[in-house]
């Protein structure tokens, strides 16, 4: 039986269509991302400026500015990456380099896929009572201290994966090499499979650390607040300070009815992406640089 | 022609940025001079590897406090609330007022409102991110996915407050010349959206799902005679139907638990409807709007967040639980 010519037809016009389609489905999340994109340039370039960065929030519009959103933001980062990352990288040392199979890394292993699926704004929820309520003496409340401590539990999964999988790359005959000159663990560990692997670490730090850049439902459950006319002072009292950051800051002028908050709102959602497209951007020169010299 | 090879079936029981196809790279020599390992005292070393390696263990046992906590305070507070509250009103009970004089606390209204929204986010992520994980994985050249891959994952990494200004005032006013009757908020737009920002896990657990499916089956339904699209759509998503069903309950759970995007677009009414073009209250949104109040801590008020964040927990957990078990139970072996 051989198929006609029309049938041949119609199977090879199906199959085109079938091709385009799937390619328009795989294009048409970067078209609604380039429209996002141009609409908030659009509405809200022209209004950033200096003034605007330097400029403490305020009921006029014009007079706003984002500039206790941002040192708070930067507050938050710094001392997110302070907690998450020696934890971090310690547990994934722990999995990777001294856990024996057995039920107690395998619980652990589980434990933390399982923590990564959790709504960040559960974690909210356990900073609000843990971090704001019981451990009111050291936070002083709503503090930037227990916002980082409530961003450090979230993002941690992801520092630990990353961290695991920068171990994973060391070749095993780096380690080999070591016990053969005598070297403890430790020593093996310390001073030839980390220095090894840290920019591998670093770069899924930094990836992580942009994800907390973005979080705003968690510290808006725990408790930051929306408006701050101050920034918190250099130094440990500036840890209990009361914080607000980037996002929340975009997120109170999005829900105000006049449009001079909207165009606030996509001036602070271009400082925003900048901020994101800069840790990105140095998570990929970090990793470039240290492939060339691996290379070279 | 060299026989296939077979990818390992990789197992992702949470969305992570994949790095498949990328080869395992050398690492570098460290700098001679830094493995200088001083011959100290030995029993001074074992003393040192011992505390060393407790103080890893320690570190990772934060994780598994950290889950406990999440559970501990969620479970503490939610018994205090259902101290106050029937768990029968809790479920039956069609209002949510619990900021009201006359309150009532049926959670029906806001699970209805995540639910709605859930579903018109699947709507769109559920075909799209299919269709784009069958292109990059059957169809798309090796350089174009390249590009294709990390520029998709882009949309998972955008802040979600972004998401919702970007539903707030560009979707809805573009939709509402379509729909004049259609409030500012809506649960369309938020859904919409959040669809939007879901693709990209469906679309790379699922291409993870058929990109394991070995050329062997491929080949055979070629040789049967079968065309380029029937094999994808008759032999290849079937071959990997368990990856793709878990990356779609995958989806699920990361709607359900979106917040931002509704808390913005959707509105914060608490209404029981099904209705995709008025405000609603998700879940999500009523515990946002409560940290937003100054409502006292230890109040029946402050409790109902705890409650409604326990709902939450326990649906995403058992989702993403049972995501795990399809794909570890229902994988296919191909050998």
């Amino acid at each position: 039986m051989m198929p006609t010519e029309g049938w041949r037809r119609r199977v090879k016009r199906n199959e085109r269509r079938f091709e385009l389609l799937s390619f328009a489905a795989t294009i048409v999340g970067l078209i609604v991302l380039a429209t996002l994109v141009i609409d908030v340039l659009r509405n809200g370039l022209p209004r950033l400026d200096w003034q605007f960065l330097t400029s403490f929030p305020s009921r006029r519009p014009e007079n706003a500015g984002i500039y206790s959103a941002l040192v708070g933001s930067v507050w938050l980062l710094v001392l997110t990456a302070i907690v998450a990352f020696p934890i971090g990288v310690a547990t994934a040392i722990y999995l990777e380099e001294y856990a024996e199979p057995g039920p107690l890394p395998q619980l652990i292993e589980v434990n933390i896929a399982n923590l990564a699926g959790v709504p960040s704004i559960i974690y909210g929820l356990l900073g609000l009572e843990l971090f704001v309520r019981v451990f009111y003496p050291i936070t002083g409340g709503r503090s930037v201290l227990a916002g980082a401590l409530t961003m450090a539990l979230l993002v941690m999964p992801i520092v630990i994966i990353a961290a695991r999988e920068a171990l994973k790359a060391v070749p095993t005959s780096l380690r080999l090499g070591g016990y053969a000159l005598g070297a403890t663990r430790w020593q093996v560990v310390s001073t030839l499979v980390l220095p090894s692997a840290l920019p591998g670490i670093l770069t899924g730090t930094i990836l992580a650390l942009a994800r907390a850049a973005g979080e705003t439902a968690p510290l808006i459950t725990m408790g930051a607040l929306t408006y701050v006319a101050f920034v918190p002072e250099l130094g440990l009292e500036g840890l209990r300070s009361p914080f607000t950051v980037l996002p929340i800051q975009i997120f109170n002028w999005v829900s105000r009815p006049q449009a001079g908050f909207h165009v606030n709102a996509a001036a602070g959602i271009i400082v925003l992406l900048a901020l994101m497209l800069l840790m990105n951007a140095a998570a990929i020169v970090l990793r470039n640089r240290y492939q060339k010299r691996r290379t070279g | 022609m060299p026989p296939p090879e077979t990818p390992p079936v990789r197992v992702a029981p949470v969305f992570q940025f994949p790095a498949r196809r990328t080869a395992p790279q050398p690492r570098a020599a460290p700098s001679t001079g830094q493995a200088r390992f001083l011959p100290a005292g030995r029993r001074g070393l074992k003393i040192r590897e011992a505390l060393i390696h407790a103080a890893l263990l320690g570190s990772s046992l934060i994780s598994i406090l950290t889950t406990i906590g999440i559970i501990a305070v969620l479970i503490f507070e939610t018994f205090a609330f259902f101290r106050q509250v029937s768990l029968w009103d809790f479920l039956t009970d069609t209002q949510w007022t619990p900021l009201f004089a006359d309150k009532h606390f049926g959670i029906m209204v806001l699970a209805s409102a995540t639910f709605l929204t859930s579903l018109i986010a699947l709507a769109v992520a559920v075909p799209v991110g299919l269709l784009a994980a069958i292109y990059l994985s059957e169809y798309a050249p090796d350089r174009l996915r390249q590009i294709l891959k990390p520029m998709l994952e882009v949309l998972a990494g955008v802040p979600t407050v972004v998401y919702g200004y970007f539903a707030l005032l560009f979707v809805t006013p573009l939709l509402q010349t379509f729909i004049p009757s259609m409030s500012g908020f809506n649960a369309l737009s938020a859904g919409l959206v959040m669809g939007v920002m879901i693709i990209p896990l469906v679309a790379s657990l699922s291409e993870d799902a058929l990109y394991a499916v070995p050329q062997s089956l491929r080949d055979g339904s070629y040789a049967m005679g079968a065309s380029r699209a029937q094999t994808v759509t008759r032999v290849v998503v079937p071959a990997a139907l368990s990856g793709i069903v878990a990356s779609f309950i995958l989806a699920i759970s990361r709607a359900i638990g979106e917040t931002m995007i509704v808390a913005i677009a959707a509105g914060q009414s608490p209404n029981l409807t099904l209705n995709p073009f008025v405000p609603v209250a998700t879940m999500t949104a009523y515990i946002v709007q409560v940290s937003l109040g100054d409502v006292p801590t230890g109040t029946l008020e402050f409790r109902t967040i705890f409650a409604v964040g326990m709902t939450l927990f326990l649906m995403t957990f058992a989702l993403n639980f049972l995501s795990y078990r399809i794909v570890t139970r229902f994988r296919q072996r191909y050998e």
